[in-house]
């Protein structure tokens, strides 16, 4: 578990205008882990996320990609570096098929240009393979994405990611629209994500989903760095306490003499 | 379901009606004139269809015919040039008619209606004013003694017999863009973005995919049929009429839409459209045929289109239901 970081923030910070949405960020996420990343509404989670998927660059501090100090202009240059990131609402296009879907902006063609045309039974048997292999079998490869379920569809987004190469995997809020058996079935595809040897970046405000895959937990509060912490160091217990307040929280019980 | 069953179910009961009550549609010479009047529409349907599943739509398609069948002729007649010499300027204008429309529209962010609309009536009162200018009358001089004109009205707007039928060339040009246009659309990574850009643009932006230039050059398709339509306009009757194409462009829509193109972009085929400018031929000489007054043509037309929208309502909820 102590393989060298692939991605590595160290004091990075970020300003909106007057508005400091992050502080002195210090982050370590490392391969064949799950880097869980909580907390509340406005805590910084997704300016975090932007940094590292290429939205917005950060305005100090430093960030390493395998070592490399990078600051991304856009999220095609941190896909470039293998750093996908599967946003809430997941880049898929309702009404186009499975298949259409997964190859979206990369298809496979073959001939001359201008005359490249699709390959279209690889497409399809691809598609349907590397499904598969995430434990999805579709009955209809040709069904339009949006007549899956919100589970399947993260999947499918996962999946497509998985295959073009992403090592890190940026995954925002997956479970965060679901109910419990869909939130199951995306939470098992996290884990075999992370057993595949990516990198998983998980952003979540449910501690009880981060604890399930979780290796290592990072809690935000008001752009500050909350907690950061393997998962040996750590119960549910605690991270819930982190997760609702910390330290604040705590001083509130102390004073309100019930602790 | 297919896009286009709802249109092809709609062309059979529209062809059997009219074939029961209007016998004079039977013949041979019937078939061909009616294909004949689908395929003038048909083939800026191809190009509105591409454009409408690419989220977008083309107000200004029906006058930009005539823009195009205007520069043509008033470039070769006024520069006494060969035919051949207007027809290659029209064809730049359309395309930059297009790429206008489209860059007009990527860099404002504006609606597509807003834009086009704009376009539709600039170009409205260009052809009437620059014709004027130009001949001092509202319509062009004859080109048909002009060097050129034969090939030019061989590839544009001639007719050949089969089996006793006159067969006007416009309908192989019909064919040979739905061919092109369903093959680009369902069997390329062109078609693939034009599905999705209309579908969710954000999206596809998001995965890679050059919506800014899909879109441009989704206009410039349409600016390309507005070309072919426009030279054969122009070589079928020698002169245009400078107010012409107003209210067609609503035709080329509801061509696409009865062919099961969903307004709203990312849903529809070619072939359907190719179905919608089908069932428009046979309903508009149907009624001629059936011997009724042509004033019912319009109401055929405006039922036509509210059936057909009702299917595609349908055909959207069951994608949408889970």
């Amino acid at each position: 578990m102590n393989a060298s970081p692939i991605v590595e923030l160290r004091e990075v910070s970020k300003f909106y205008g007057n508005i400091r949405a992050l502080s002195s960020i210090d982050l370590t996420v490392r391969q064949s882990e799950v880097t869980c990343i909580l907390g509340d509404n406005g805590a910084g989670k997704s300016t975090l996320i932007k940094i590292i998927s290429g939205l917005h660059p950060h305005d100090s501090g430093i960030m390493r990609v395998n070592g490399d100090e990078v600051s991304f202009a856009s999220p095609r240059e941190a896909l470039r570096c293998g750093i996908a990131t599967v946003y809430q609402d997941l880049a898929l296009v309702a009404l186009m098929p499975v298949w259409r879907n997964f190859f979206l902006g990369s298809e496979l063609a073959s001939g001359v240009r201008p005359f490249r045309y699709l390959d279209v039974g690889r497409m399809r048997l691809t598609a349907d393979a590397e499904l598969k292999k995430m434990g999805i079998a579709l009955a209809d490869i040709d069904a339009p994405v949006g007549k899956l379920s919100g589970g399947e569809m993260q999947v499918v987004a996962i999946a497509r990611a998985v295959y073009f190469g992403a090592r890190v995997l940026i995954l925002d809020e997956p479970t965060a629209a679901l109910g419990v058996k869909q939130s199951g079935v995306v939470l098992k595809y996290i884990a075999a994500a992370r057993d595949a040897g990516l990198a998983v970046i998980f952003i979540s405000h449910n501690p009880h989903h981060a604890y399930l895959v979780g290796d290592h937990f990072v809690v935000l509060n008001l752009g500050r760095l909350e907690l950061d912490a393997e998962r040996n160091q750590l119960s549910l217990e605690q991270l819930i306490r982190h997760m609702s307040g910390g330290a604040e929280l705590q001083a509130l019980e102390h004073e309100m003499g019930r602790a | 379901m297919r896009p286009e069953v709802g249109s092809l179910l709609g062309a059979i009961v529209v062809i059997v009606f009219f074939y029961i009550t209007a016998p004079a549609i039977r013949s041979l010479g019937s078939v061909s004139t009616v294909l004949y009047q689908s395929s003038t529409l048909g083939i800026m349907a191809v190009g509105v269809a591409l454009l409408m599943i690419g989220g977008e739509f083309d107000l200004s398609a029906g006058v930009a015919v005539i823009t195009s069948a205007l520069t043509a002729s008033m470039f070769a007649y006024q520069f006494t040039a060969n035919v051949w010499v207007g027809v290659a300027v029209a064809l730049a204008l359309s395309l930059s008619i297009g790429a206008f429309n489209g860059w007009m529209l990527v860099r404002t962010g504006l609606p597509s209606f807003l834009v086009t609309l704009g376009t539709f009536l600039m170009l409205q009162g260009i052809n009437l004013a620059i014709t004027r200018l130009v001949t001092g009358n509202v319509a062009t001089n004859d080109v048909s003694n002009m060097a050129g004109f034969d090939s030019a009205k061989a590839i544009f707007a001639s007719t050949f017999t089969i089996a006793g039928a006159d067969v006007n060339v416009s309908i192989l040009w019909w064919i040979a863009l739905v061919a092109a246009g369903t093959w680009v659309l369902l069997r390329t990574p062109a078609g693939n973005w034009i599905f999705a850009v209309g579908g969710n643009a954000a999206s596809a932006r998001a995965v890679g995919v050059p919506v800014k230039r899909t879109k441009v050059l989704l206009f410039m398709t349409v600016g390309f049929c507005a070309w072919i339509t426009g030279m054969h306009q122009l070589f079928a009757y020698n002169t245009v009429q400078s107010g012409g194409g107003v209210g067609l462009e609503l035709e080329y829509i509801v061509a696409a839409v009865v062919g099961g193109c969903l307004l709203t972009g990312g849903y529809g085929s070619v072939v359907g459209a190719a179905i919608g400018a089908l069932i428009f031929g046979v309903v508009s000489q149907g009624v001629v045929y059936a011997g009724w007054n042509p004033d019912w043509f319009k109401f055929f037309l405006g039922a036509m289109l509210l059936l057909a929208t009702l299917v595609n309502m349908f055909v959207r909820y069951q994608v949408d239901r889970k």
